[in-house]
């Protein structure tokens, strides 16, 4: 009998192959008295050299696969099998105690991680971890164990693992990773967003897959809707072959459209977008056609590290954003921290509420310091490309005009300096509360365009916490009393002059799209992906008639009535 | 035995990338290379030594050198530092 896991669908699309597991062996060391040391010797030799040869392997192929820079890591791996220090003290370990090789390596390696973990920088305690995969390379040949190598795979497999870490996925080889299936994790765990970005189908929190799934046994992976099938029938794989085979002919088809414009049927022409997080994202925003950055969001720079970064990496990360989009807008974020993205590092008070609390601009309002170095950083990139900087999270008029002067005034310094700022800088706010969505009016006399962040929206104007489950069913995009804020913002915006762009969910949802085409939305921003199948959407509607579909929409009591409406009457 | 001191102007210190360079230059060679900073010296050619240091922007660092190929080594240390922009 097939047996079907249930998870979550991280990344959509289906896959179909042999089950790679990537268990973590056992390889735990017993410690024992040798007789023959030199013989010691030359077997703890033998497995570094083994262990070398295997990471030149992975090496070059990172190198082909991934470029020399992601490469570089494993350079590192190797000289570290080189060290004469470490090779020295593991030979002299066992001259001395005349204890195995295995234990010997192991103990200088504690020795020397608990040294680097120690040390007051971070770059330098990530090296612990390096050892540590090394030491465990090299103790794995001296156990003869088989360490499963997610580098080294050279066929198609479906990856399962309890979750996959950034150095896994690093390594991981689209030719041959068809899809992937966790333990652990959610749609926004690491191993997800990966996914998403490398377009490989993926089901995570699965919580027993690599339990229920043996080595070779052929998986299913349904990344639309969180299902894993182990070993189904022939039938049944026949019919997943089909479907994927469907996914794929609908891609190709899509990807014709890669270099066309997105304009109706009666030629209005908008703009579809990506969200990026990191520049490295921006390959796929290109891939998929898109025709800007909706939203980069500038958060990435600061998480996952001990400091705030430096302007000058701040300079570089922007600068190669703008750079690898040309001409083509990118309108960056500035710092939203606070809510559900904490930086311990800024040691902020535990708030009871902390998405109606001090975050994003309020925070970069108080801690001054900190948004200067990020103006600073922008305004020097901004002769690379076409930049538009937007503040997060306003609420009012004076934050807006207080965020605006920091950012003049950052500008007037850098151009004082002798630095080339750009005059083309357009600067505009997230619409995120209801307040600024009501008065948008107003706010559009003095800001350049309007981005509507609908997660957000939807969550403060239905006053549902989007981390709490229990209220998940007030995330409701198409109600009325959500369309009638867009629309506000939206003629807001037109009535001055000005233009309007969304970069929530919304935006790559299939039916809000003839919805915001109604309402006259002028950017769509969302995940690369979704880009292409929005633009042959958007290129099949006529903006009249959506016109009226949202006129009617407007009046309706009930988010589930519009949603039935726009179905019916767009017959999908 | 030779040596130089050199200070550190580059705005990362020794770190990664210059630090694997340094120790594949210092490995072509058969003399013992080290190097010293803050009163700790090391092997040169050993990467987790080379690291641990933690050599910053500003440190003063020296170099020594002790065997046949001794001049020619500190030399290649030398322009490998300046290409890197390190010293």
């Amino acid at each position: 009998m097939t047996e079907i896991l249930k998870g979550i669908a991280a990344s959509s699309g289906i896959a179909i192959g042999k089950a790679f597991l990537m268990t973590e062996p056992d390889l735990t060391v017993t410690k024992s008295t040798v007789t023959n040391k030199e013989e010691e010797i030359t077997r703890f030799h033998e497995a570094v050299n083994a262990a070398k040869l295997e990471l030149q392997k992975i090496r070059d192929r990172a190198e082909v696969d991934l470029g020399t820079e992601n490469a570089a890591i494993f350079d590192a791996h190797l000289l570290v099998l080189s060290d004469p220090e470490l090779l020295g003290a593991v030979e002299s370990k066992v001259n001395d105690e005349a204890v195995n090789a295995e234990t010997a390596l192991q103990e200088t390696a504690d020795t020397l991680i608990v040294m680097f973990e120690q040390l007051d920088n971070e770059y330098m305690r990530e090296r612990a971890a390096d050892i540590r995969d090394v030491t465990k390379r090299v103790i794995a040949r001296l156990l003869e164990v088989e360490v499963p190598n997610i580098g080294l795979i050279d066929e198609e497999v479906i990856i399962i693992s309890k979750d996959l870490a950034p150095s896994d996925t690093a390594q991981l080889n689209r030719a041959f990773a068809k899809g992937f299936t966790t333990d652990m994790g959610g749609r926004t765990s690491h191993s997800a967003i990966m996914a998403r970005s490398l377009e490989i189908p993926a089901v995570v929190g699965t919580k027993n897959a690599t339990s229920a799934i043996k080595q070779g046994d052929l998986i299913v992976v349904d990344g639309d809707n969180g299902e894993v099938l182990i070993n189904p029938p022939t039938d049944v794989v026949e019919s997943y072959v089909e479907k994927r085979n469907e996914q794929e002919a609908e891609k190709k088809q899509l990807s014709l459209l890669k270099n066309k414009k997105t304009i109706t049927l009666d030629g209005i022409q908008v703009e579809v977008a990506a969200n990026i997080g990191t520049p490295k994202d921006v390959e796929s925003v290109l891939e998929n056609g898109g025709e800007g950055v909706g939203l980069y969001r500038t958060e990435f720079l600061y998480m996952e590290r001990d400091t705030l970064p430096t302007e000058e990496e701040q300079f570089q990360a922007y600068k190669q954003v703008l750079e690898k989009m040309g001409d083509k807008p990118v309108v960056v974020r500035t710092l939203d921290i606070g809510g559900d993205k904490q930086l311990p590092y800024l040691n902020l008070p535990e708030e009871m509420n902390p998405f109606l609390g001090f975050r994003a601009i309020r925070l970069c309002l108080e801690e001054q310091t900190i948004f200067r170095t990020q103006l600073r950083a922008l305004l020097r990139a901004s002769t690379f490309g076409n930049l538009k900087i937007m503040f997060p999270m306003i609420a009012t008029l004076e934050e807006f005009r207080e965020a605006k002067k920091l950012l003049l005034e950052e500008k007037e310094q850098l151009q004082q300096e002798g630095t080339l700022v750009s005059e083309q800088i357009e600067i505009g706010i997230m619409v995120e509360i209801p307040s600024t969505a009501i008065l948008a009016d107003q706010f559009a006399k003095e800001v350049d365009f309007f981005s509507i962040g609908t997660n957000d929206l939807i969550q403060y104007t239905m006053a549902a916490d989007r981390m709490n489950e229990s209220v998940a069913y007030l995330y409701q995009p198409y109600h009325p009393a959500i369309l009638r804020l867009v629309k506000m913002v939206i003629d807001a915006s037109h009535a001055q002059g000005k233009w309007t762009g969304m970069c929530g969910e919304m935006a790559g949802d299939t039916i809000a799209i003839p919805l915001l085409i109604g309402l006259g939305l002028d950017e769509f921003s969302m995940s690369a992906p979704s880009m292409l199948k929005a633009r042959n959407q958007i290129n099949q509607l006529t903006q009249l008639e959506m016109k009226q579909i949202t006129e009617k929409a407007l009046s309706m009591q009930t988010s589930e009535q519009v949603k039935q409406y726009v179905k019916e009457t767009l017959k999908f | 035995m030779t040596n130089h001191t050199y200070t550190v102007v580059a705005e990362s210190g020794i770190h990664a990338r210059p630090a694997t360079g340094l120790v594949q230059t210092a490995s072509k060679f058969v003399s013992d290379v080290f190097m010293e900073y803050k009163g700790k010296k090391v092997n040169l050619k050993s990467i987790l030594g080379v690291m641990s240091l933690g050599v910053g922007q500003g440190g003063s660092i020296s170099i020594f050198a002790e065997g046949t190929d001794q001049q020619e080594a500190l030399e290649a240390i030398e322009s490998f530092l300046k290409t890197e922009g390190i010293i």
